[in-house]
């Protein structure tokens, strides 16, 4: 599996919600995805930015444009050092939420990509990684 | 501070959502909705969401919330011309937005909005009888 | 091949000739050219201007490493006999011998020109087996590339076969699913279904489930996902052709289908349609 772009986006502000859904729907043509898939990958990356903007006190998105083969892929990872999450099964199912949500981001994420990925310690932050390919 | 415009037309309120909502933008539409409602004694409020590309849990929240909120202020709602990428993804996200109206077109919406304003005054004649 | 140029290219210009000879008959004598798919002219062909770039090549990049650009001429070549054998209905092994074949012609010259020196012998004998192999193995992998090209292309005019959505009156759209539905399957279906509906302005739209054989959890929830994208973009959705055993399977899964309008057949579910876009329907007395 190759990595053939890469770029890093701040998610420091609300309005950096935007800019990644923006980012993401680019790399998503990019990829010459369809337009359903577009819109789940677009869709996800914008729950898991406003996780890490409210939740995570902020943190960086990183995209990446994959090849495998013939296949191509798009990798997104979300990281922060916020607070962390103290139970993970439990902030995997729906409807819970510790904020003022619908508690379906990362349920709801998970379901709209191919491969999903969570680390979490205590107190040192959030990483979350999912990839969706053509 | 950027606003989404809300047109009034007779007794009905219109919003055409174009851009890209950052999730302030979101709420101040909320907000300004409702308190249009009361201010204008509007019966209906027709949201056009035909150029919106997606729709997260955030922005499905808002608009559950602004058709929750409009019933109480006895107006009904309407979402029209969710595209179906849109619609693909929310039911996958989770979101099924039961008890919102929704419709194909602008024109079927408001079609919608009238028969619920005739239904309401129907209802309403035969209480007072 | 610290000396310099391997004697492999010496061999392959000298007797390019008697290669090409000895080559023909170790291809027939394996079967190649004998079933009438690739006629005797035709190989003939095809081994002669393979040999000719194959000694182009190896003299002007040497034969160490076939992925040069030098080299793309061969491969480019070796691609296209794939290609056509893959057509011509040939199994992989048997596109291979034809490169594999060249093995025994190639070593048979080495040695007479190399003559006494085991040493020398085995070193180029080693780089010549190598060069047949690397070819060999190129010649798999675009031989498996193109049959994979036709499956991927097969699977989705497939996919686009199975989904007709078909207008049955003004606003009221149906599509007839037929066979077994998987997930990619039934995405598709859907997106062209939600898709026709946008296009058309159809306030009502029919599946109709008659022809699928089994309904498992799955297919099951997908066709409900259907139902509800279908209603948040405003339109009306009845499921029709419920037979009893898939009604049985249906309410054992304990899938819940409430609030999904189920008819019994085709016909059912287009009379609700037009009763509810304002028709009816009357019979002219004879």
């Amino acid at each position: 599996m190759a990595v053939t772009k890469s770029e890093v986006i701040p998610i420091r502000t609300e309005h950096d919600i935007v800019v990644a859904r923006q980012a993401v729907r680019r790399l998503s043509v990019e990829a010459a995805f369809g337009l359903v898939d577009q819109t789940k990958m677009v869709t996800a990356a914008s729950e898991l930015a406003r996780n890490t903007f409210i939740y995570g006190g902020g943190g960086t998105l990183q995209c990446e444009s994959l090849l495998e083969g013939a296949r191509r892929g798009l990798r997104l990872t979300f990281t922060d050092q916020g607070p962390g999450i103290a139970d993970l099964s439990l902030a995997m199912k729906d409807g819970w939420t510790s904020g003022s949500g619908m508690g379906l981001g990362l349920s709801g994420a998970k379901r709209l990509v191919n491969e999903f990925e969570i680390e979490s310690v205590h107190g040192q932050g959030t990483r979350v990684t999912i990839t969706r390919w053509k | 501070m950027d606003r989404i415009p809300i047109l009034r037309m007779g007794d009905f309120l219109l919003v055409t959502i174009q851009v890209d909502m950052h999730d302030q933008l979101a709420m101040t539409l909320q907000d300004d909705l409702t308190s249009q409602i009361e201010k204008t004694g509007a019966k209906g409020v027709l949201i056009d969401i035909s150029a919106l590309e997606m729709v997260d849990s955030f922005i499905g929240r808002m608009i559950a919330n602004i058709s929750g909120m409009s019933r109480i202020l006895d107006a009904s709602t309407v979402v029209v011309g969710m595209q179906p990428a849109v619609a693909i993804t929310l039911v996958e996200l989770g979101l099924s937005l039961a008890g919102v109206q929704t419709a194909l077109n602008v024109d079927r919406g408001m079609q919608r909005l009238r028969a619920d304003v005739a239904g309401k005054e129907a209802d309403d004649g035969r209480h007072q009888e | 091949m610290a000396s310099g140029v391997s004697r492999v290219v010496e061999v392959l210009k000298k007797y390019e000739k008697e290669l090409l000879t000895d080559w023909l008959a170790e291809l027939k004598a394996g079967g190649t050219g004998n079933d009438g798919r690739v006629s005797e002219t035709e190989l003939h062909t095809q081994a002669k201007e393979f040999l000719g770039t194959l000694g182009e090549a190896s003299r002007s990049a040497g034969v160490g490493d076939i992925e040069r650009p030098e080299w793309s001429p061969v491969r480019d070549f070796l691609d296209g006999v794939s290609r056509a054998r893959v057509t011509q209905g040939y199994s992989s092994d048997q596109t291979a011998t034809f490169i594999f074949s060249l093995k025994r012609p190639l070593f048979k010259r080495l040695s007479k020109e190399i003559g006494s020196d085991a040493k020398v012998l085995a070193e180029e004998t080693w780089t010549a087996s190598e060069l047949i192999d690397k070819l060999g193995l190129h010649t798999i992998k675009s031989f498996q590339k193109t049959r994979e090209d036709v499956i991927n292309r097969q699977q989705e005019e497939m996919l686009e076969l199975s989904t007709p959505v078909v207008k049955l009156w003004d606003g009221v759209l149906a599509l007839p699913m037929i066979g077994t539905l998987d997930s990619a399957r039934t995405q598709i279906v859907m997106e062209s279904l939600l898709q026709r509906i946008v296009d058309t302005g159809s306030e009502i739209a029919i599946i109709d489930i008659t022809g699928v054989p089994t309904v498992d959890t799955l297919v099951a929830q997908h066709l409900l996902k259907t139902v509800t994208a279908i209603r948040l973009m405003g339109a009306d959705c009845i499921i029709s052709g419920v037979r009893p055993q898939i009604a049985q399977t249906i309410v054992h899964l304990g899938v819940d289908l409430q609030g999904v309008i189920t008819k019994a057949n085709l016909a059912d579910a287009l009379a609700l349609a037009l009763k509810r876009s304002g028709y009816t329907v009357t019979r002219n007395k004879a």
